[in-house]
């Protein structure tokens, strides 16, 4: 274990390695989200109350959960670059930012446009809504102090620290619905207890998550990837590399 | 472990330790502004001041619905299971709006008690189903539902 742990820490290795998984996710990522998506948006029953339009839970809850555990990934990545100075850790947290800061904004996006039919509003200033806004600043303060440091080590620290502070913010989105009075209902899909939807419904849903989470590996691999090429563009084993796709073309 | 990096793991557990502590304690001193509304029993309780501008969020209660037929203006009683409260409105209510359900509505108490919305928000449950298993489910629950 301990042995894999820090091969990854090599960043040749860490590209060589996932080259070979880039298309399998890719392939699945496309196949779960077309599936998902077709399934949920078209096969799928009306609810009773509020007919087509809960049909945007297909994109907001997976949007939303993959949003929160890019933000783990991220910060668990902040913390093994702290501890470790490991290499590949340092490029994840950086990347990671972007995607999830993008994957935030789809949420709150689709979770407004799904509030005006539902609530009467495009936006509340409850618990899990203003709480999700947060995580979108912490993605996006991440971005912004990974940029404002002309030092990229002493960059990688400060957005490792920033990380780490945010990660109180997850426990108060995943139970904001429960610990206050809000607007937001309660999860539909539970750690603990019963999954208040029939399979019908759920089937599709459980796959657009799937299908989201492959997609954020994917995304998150093809930007680390690029990350390692730049950061490494002087070594031998960048160069042969380049030179030996220079040569096939 | 590496004293050097156990020392590091050790900052790292006291940052998120102290960051939720602090964020902890500071939800906790703000709870009653965190919560969106107020529920009945707190105007029960003489928590709320006449013609402070609050919200107030509950279940409408069944057969309480009265709608003027020359008007938009609508009253409906909203419950917690504790205690009730009045509200009057005058304009559109959201399409899921139904006796029955939950909203939450923002205004002020007057010197009746009522409370004045000048907006409802209409609240729904976690619980999805198709229209077609929720008719099988028999007429206690759709009686219970309209």
């Amino acid at each position: 274990m301990w042995s894999f742990f820090h091969k990854l820490g090599s960043p040749r290795w860490f590209y060589q390695i996932s080259g070979k998984f880039l298309p399998w996710l890719a392939i699945i990522a496309a196949v779960a989200l077309v599936t998902g998506a077709v399934w949920g948006l078209l096969y799928a029953p009306q609810d009773f109350r509020q007919g087509n339009s809960f049909r945007i839970i297909y994109i907001h809850v997976p949007a939303s959960a993959v949003a929160m555990a890019g933000y783990m990934v991220m910060a668990s990545a902040g913390a093994i670059s702290l501890i470790w100075r490991m290499k590949v850790a340092e490029m994840v947290l950086k990347c990671a930012a972007p995607i999830g800061a993008a994957l935030t904004f789809l949420a709150l996006v689709t979770g407004s446009i799904w509030g005006r039919p539902t609530w009467g509003t495009w936006w509340v200033w409850d618990a899990r809504v203003t709480s999700v806004l947060v995580l979108f600043f912490l993605y996006m303060s991440i971005i912004a102090l990974y940029e404002a440091f002309e030092n990229k080590q002493a960059a990688t620290k400060a957005c490792a620290v920033l990380s780490l502070v945010g990660v109180v913010n997850i426990p108060i989105i995943y139970y904001s619905v429960n610990w206050w009075f809000s607007l937001h209902q309660p999860a539909t899909l539970k750690i603990v207890g019963e999954t208040t939807m029939p399979s019908s419904m759920l089937r599709p849903l459980l796959i657009m998550i799937f299908g989201f989470y492959v997609f954020y590996a994917l995304a998150l691999l093809l930007h680390v990837r690029s990350e390692i090429l730049y950061r490494e563009r002087t070594t031998q084993w960048v160069r042969d590399l380049l030179m030996s796709r220079k040569a096939r073309t | 472990m590496h004293p050097i990096r156990r020392q590091r793991l050790i900052i790292v557990l006291l940052v998120v330790a102290g960051a939720a502590s602090a964020v902890g304690l500071t939800a906790y001193a703000m709870r009653s502004n965190i919560n969106l509304f107020h529920p009945p029993a707190d105007f029960a309780a003489g928590e709320v001041h006449v013609g402070q501008k609050i919200r107030a969020g509950g279940m409408v209660v069944k057969g309480s619905v009265q709608r003027d037929p020359n008007s938009l203006k609508v009253a409906f009683v909203i419950t917690d299971y504790k205690a009730n409260v009045t509200v009057e409105y005058t304009g559109i209510l959201p399409d899921l709006f139904a006796e029955g359900q939950g909203v939450v509505a923002a205004g002020s108490v007057d010197e009746k008690g009522v409370f004045q919305a000048t907006e409802v928000l209409a609240k729904h449950d976690e619980k999805y189903m198709p229209p077609e298993i929720k008719d099988t489910l028999g007429k206690p629950v759709s009686t219970a539902a309209n």
